[in-house]
């Protein structure tokens, strides 16, 4: 039977990784992270999971020992957040080099200084090019779901690569909401065992990890790294299509909400995009054909996919929650840009910068940035291509 | 030389001792010369060489593994030779 629960988004992941069992866990606590392990040391110490608990001394120790276990033959999880993830950084290209299927929860918050612990994408975005997956989710159901598949698609044979599953920080981390856990036995099922190929720990078959590879071969490892990510969608299809069977619940690379005829879209990931649903609703209500994109699969990124989804709109606000500094666009808007740099029909692009630090995002933030699309689709111009929405600005 | 798509997982070696194979030799740019006239067999440069450059058979130190020699000099340095007479010298490559 399929059971309704209140529970936060940190319930729902620490429940994930009970029903997966990891063999390993290894982290160190940090706001708004921190309650996922707190729940899951309460499944350690009830015997709920077999799982080996180890505390490091910091976030890079805990990756450290994520990666020594994973290569080692277990199955791992951890979970960070902000200048958790940010002192990880170095060990998660390690990870990924070493095609170790870590999976880790990211619970989004802002970067220091100023320090803030709200909700910002900062954090996972510098994390975007160091080889690993990454999922983002909008609510606790899709946080719980995410990182149940996250599993499967790290550890499947043609992927072998670490998953972040991204959640935001206190928004969904910390909010209690309605979700619907799946049978203890059919999601046991779904996550499986893992056997690692290669384990370190198999004296009979001996294996060093970590060579030095000069730049006679370097090159060639990267290149099979990235043929490695262009595999993952249909891995990610694959299993987010068996998790349907056992669920009910649909997930795709990204999902579209009343984007097939629409003249003017937002696309913004995790939980605004709740809101931006509807305030579109309202928007359709009114006769205007408005639509969202919400990427869900965001490294590997699906280009062709969301290309294709586009193509046809008139005028797209992307929505970053984290800005790259300097005169460039956020990075959602770049990816975005770039699916679309290849077709011949494509919208009018913009880019809004929203939600940092926790900084509330509302409908009416939605709204104002539908406005100026449905002007863009009349002919006006691009006054400019990235700003700022919802920040307190000096009358000029 | 191998292509992108032939290379192991993970850069993961499962040959043991495949560092053998890698011959590290060419970045020597001073090379250690054994005299034995002025060496006494006390096994130091074997001790201290970090590449395990220094070949041993039947409990007498050999001649220098030049496939594997870096040319660090430790040797050289630690060698207390006979009568104040070093048994290893360093020599300018090529020269």
């Amino acid at each position: 039977m399929t059971k309704m629960v209140a529970a936060t988004g940190n319930e729902a992941i620490a429940n994930a990784m009970r029903l997966a069992d990891p063999d390993v866990c290894s982290a160190y606590p940090i706001t708004p992270a921190t309650e996922i392990m707190h729940y899951f040391s309460g499944f350690a110490a009830n015997s709920q999971v077999n799982t080996e608990m180890l505390l490091a001394e910091s976030e890079h120790s805990a990756m450290s020992a994520c990666i020594g276990a994973a290569a080692a033959g277990g199955r791992v999880a951890t979970a960070t957040s902000s200048q958790g993830l940010a002192l990880m950084w170095e060990l998660l290209f390690i990870a990924s080099g070493m095609r170790l299927p870590i999976v880790m929860a990211v619970c989004n918050r802002a970067l220091s200084a100023p320090i803030n612990i709200g909700c910002d994408h900062s954090d996972s975005m510098g994390a975007r090019d160091c080889g690993w997956i990454q999922l983002y989710s909008e609510n606790a159901q899709e946080a719980h779901d995410n990182m149940l598949q996250a599993f499967r698609i790290a550890e499947h044979m043609d992927v072998r690569l670490p998953a972040m599953v991204c959640l935001d920080g206190f928004i969904t981390s910390h909010s209690i909401e309605s979700m619907r856990w799946l049978p203890e036995s059919a999601a046991r099922e779904f996550t499986g065992r893992y056997q690692q190929t290669t384990p370190l720990l198999d004296m009979a078959q001996p294996a060093s990890y970590g060579p030095l590879i000069l730049s006679d071969m370097y090159m060639e490892y990267r290149k099979a790294h990235e043929q490695i990510m262009c595999q993952v969608p249909q891995v990610v299809q694959d299993v987010a299509d068996e998790f349907r069977r056992i669920s009910g619940r649909s997930y795709g690379l990204f999902e579209s909400y009343r984007l097939e005829d629409a003249e003017v879209a937002i696309v913004v990931m995790s939980s605004a995009a709740g809101t931006t649903k509807d305030v579109i609703d309202q928007y359709r209500d009114k006769g205007i054909r408005a639509g969202l994109l919400k990427p869900r699969l965001y490294r590997p990124f699906p280009y062709t996919e969301i290309g294709l989804a586009l193509k046809h709109v008139k005028a797209v606000a992307v929505l970053d929650r984290s800005d790259s500094f300097g005169g460039s666009c956020g990075p959602l808007f770049l990816d975005i840009a770039g699916a679309l740099s290849c077709q011949t029909e494509r919208p009018v692009l913009v880019n809004k910068i929203f939600g940092l630090g926790g900084r509330d995002y509302m409908p009416e933030q939605a709204r104002q940035v539908l406005d100026e699309l449905l002007q863009l689709t009349q002919g006006a111009p691009v006054t400019s291509l990235k700003q700022y929405i919802g920040v307190r600005e000096a009358a000029c | 030389m191998k292509t992108w798509q032939e290379l192991p997982p993970g850069a993961i070696i499962t040959e043991p001792g495949s560092s053998r194979n890698f011959k590290t030799g060419s970045w020597r740019s001073y090379r250690p010369v054994w005299n034995p006239e002025h060496c006494s067999q006390c096994m130091l440069c074997w001790i201290y060489c970090p590449d395990s450059a220094v070949t041993v058979r039947d409990g007498k130190r050999g001649e220098f593994d030049y496939d594997f020699c870096k040319g660090c000099g430790i040797c050289a340095l630690e060698c207390p030779g006979k009568k104040g007479v070093k048994a290893i010298t360093m020599t300018e490559e090529g020269a």
